[in-house]
């Protein structure tokens, strides 16, 4: 393998264009959010019942993503695959830019954002939520240090260690994201230990779907060679993580069905919970898991890049879907406080809680995406994350052996 | 002038408190953490020697009747918005039938007080908080509106303000973007009344709310507790909550 030319991407008039049109999204988010703020969480489509909406959807994907996205510099750093090095730095990258842009949203949703600084110093050491202040904060400082010990030549030699640091905290961190809900003794769908698992199998699927889409769309505009071997890795990869993703979701429902306790909920969830049931379904495991791998694997699309492109798309939305379930159909189904009881009440206790999400809330998410996606493509211009070429040429160490066996 | 006197007078204690507090932090913060849950700032202060809550008799809790939701309403000026998604409830009638017997029973629902709050174990700021004698609270001041204890109430019993809101009670005070419960009354209970909604309950001669120090084996609670089987809800998480229930 030859040495890496890495450089900075073009700036000029398409560059400021590019982040200008995201950048409509990131303001049309402020707004979206200060309007919330100024009139009060019921201009949105979240109540009392429905507690967390799509902001929260959004920011859920992106910080569970976000850990996911590390994964190629882990492949890279700590398990020695020379293949993945040239994708480490962007991999790095899109590690912070994808948390940031999670957690913007997460703070702006807050029905108090201006009180973030109490949220800094006041600690209740029991609470999930303070334990990931400190994993998010801490996984973007040591991915930084990580990233600087990668691009500093001088410093290159501390790349592992530092690796590994980044991959162990990133587990704990997506342990901590799961806990969130696992730890939640009230809501029947929530409290069960797979949940942590799941949702760091979940980061691997969703952070490299979005890798692959990032790594392909910088590629094709500012006109460098990405070639066939790198990405048939990723896309062969990304298949194993969706297969995952599908054998946790199977587990978790298996335990819940299992233990009579939750058949209600499961029953909901699968079966009669309407809207929830269909994107379960459909969207979810159709589109997003069954469809996908079959499509990757298949040998007439798996070689197609456009079908690698729209399999990582695919991935993306049912994951969406998968928190969207998760999350909020967790919450509109009712708590059970009173077994074998048939409950009513003006709190709506006893019925299936109702939500629609408001455009506000739709804007905002979406800004979170347009934030991670500014500040990667922002950090590729300033500093030197991707290489002028991934040509198979450049990159596939296995790329001479295979012409001189032909 | 007397104005100024009493500002002057304000100041030094205020600054006489401040003085105290700081050596209080840098000298003893173990003694100063049991010295927060001020309840009785006139002499006497909060201890976990008093345990407060609450016995509902479900088979007096008369169907149809809203006094104690119409009494806590006006005690902390739930006005509401006419939107009952988002509008607030402290306290609220749940009617419940059985799928097998079809027996009918209702009765209210409030913030249980747990001894063990989840509330409190979620929250990121400390906020949510219980204090000595039980009463389980939100600081409106550290409040950052996560919503995480709403999350993980197992009584669907906090409300988060949904909207800006005017003409708040004094002693209860409310913020939009935070989350709020039933106090137990306790600007009431700290000058030895007791809840709005026991005292409804009670001047309608329905007697299905007792509230009282469970600690003190003389007090009706108490008494009652020891007497009458009762039971708490969701008594499989453990919580020892502070309000149980008779005839459920």
């Amino acid at each position: 393998m030859k040495q890496l030319d890495f450089r900075e991407i073009d700036g000029g008039k398409p560059f400021y264009m590019l982040v200008g049109f995201i950048g409509l999204f990131i303001i049309a988010a402020l707004g979206a959010a200060f309007y919330m703020e100024h009139n009060g969480h019921h201009v949105t489509g979240m109540s009392n019942q429905v507690i967390w909406g799509t902001p929260h959807v959004f920011a859920i994907f992106l910080i569970v993503a976000a850990s996911g996205a590390l994964n190629v510099a882990s492949i890279s750093s700590v398990f020695s695959k020379t293949a993945y090095k040239p994708l480490a730095r962007l991999s790095g990258l899109l590690a912070i830019t994808l948390l940031v842009g999670g957690l913007v949203v997460l703070v702006l949703d807050l029905g108090r954002p201006d009180r973030l600084i109490v949220a800094m110093t006041y600690y209740n050491f029991k609470s999930i939520f303070a334990w990931n202040i400190m994993l998010y904060t801490g996984f973007m400082g040591i991915v930084a240090v990580y990233l600087w010990m990668m691009m500093e030549r001088k410093m290159n030699s501390y790349t592992k260690p530092a690796g590994l640091a980044a991959f162990v905290w990133r587990l704990i961190l997506t342990t901590g994201t799961g806990s969130i809900f696992g730890f939640l003794v009230a809501r029947e769908a929530y409290n069960s230990a797979p949940l942590a698992p799941m949702f760091i199998i979940m980061s691997f699927s969703f952070g490299l779907a979005i890798f692959i889409l990032v790594l392909m769309g910088m590629y094709k505009w500012s006109n460098r060679p990405l070639g066939d071997a790198i990405l048939y890795r990723l896309k062969n990869l990304l298949g194993v993580f969706i297969a995952a993703v599908l054998y946790f979701v199977t587990v978790y429902h298996l335990t819940n069905l299992y233990i009579t306790e939750t058949h209600g909920v499961e029953r909901f969830i699968l079966l009669d919970g309407g809207i929830y049931t269909k994107l379960f379904w459909i969207v979810q495991v159709g589109l997003g898991g069954l469809l996908p791998l079959a499509l990757l694997y298949l040998p007439a699309t798996g070689k197609s890049r456009g079908w690698i492109g729209i399999s990582s798309l695919l991935v993306i939305i049912g994951g969406l879907a998968q928190i969207y379930v998760l999350l909020i159909g967790g919450q509109a189904y009712p708590l059970e406080m009173f077994p074998g009881k048939e409950v009513s009440s003006s709190f709506f206790d006893g019925v299936v809680a109702s939500y629609t999400p408001s455009l506000p809330e739709f804007v905002l998410g979406i800004g979170g995406v347009a934030i991670a996606l500014a500040a990667t493509i922002v950090g590729t211009r300033v500093l030197r994350f991707l290489p002028v070429s991934l040509a198979d040429s450049q990159v596939d160490p296995h790329y001479k052996a295979e012409e001189s066996a032909a | 002038m007397s104005d100024q006197s009493n500002f002057d007078q304000y100041r030094r204690r205020f600054l006489g408190g401040s003085a105290a507090t700081v050596a209080g932090m840098a000298l003893a913060p173990g003694v100063l953490l049991h010295e927060i849950g001020h309840a009785k700032p006139a002499d006497q202060a909060v201890s976990d020697e008093v345990r407060w809550g609450m016995l509902i008799d479900s088979n007096k809790c008369a169907e149809g009747c809203n006094d104690c939701v119409k009494a806590c309403n006006d005690e902390h000026g739930l006005t509401g918005f006419d939107r009952p998604a988002t509008d607030a409830q402290w306290i609220r009638k749940v009617t419940l039938k059985d799928k097998e017997t079809g027996y009918t029973q209702t009765l209210p629902l409030l913030c249980q007080h747990c001894e063990k709050p989840p509330c409190v174990d979620v929250c990121p700021t400390g906020a949510s908080f219980k204090r000595e004698d039980g009463i389980v609270l939100v600081d409106k001041h550290i409040c950052i509106g996560c919503r995480y204890c709403m999350m993980a109430c197992p009584y669907k019993a906090r409300s988060f303000i949904h909207e800006t809101l005017q003409d708040q009670k004094p002693y209860s005070p409310r913020g939009k973007g935070t989350v709020e419960s039933c106090t137990f009354c306790v600007h009431r209970v700290d000058n030895d009344e007791t809840p709005a909604c026991v005292e409804a309950c009670t001047a309608e001669n329905h007697n299905a709310m007792v509230f009282g120090d469970m600690n003190d084996p003389s007090s009706a609670i108490s008494q009652q507790l020891k007497q009458y089987n009762s039971r708490q809800i969701r008594a499989d998480l453990q919580l020892n909550t502070g309000v149980r229930y008779r005839g459920i």
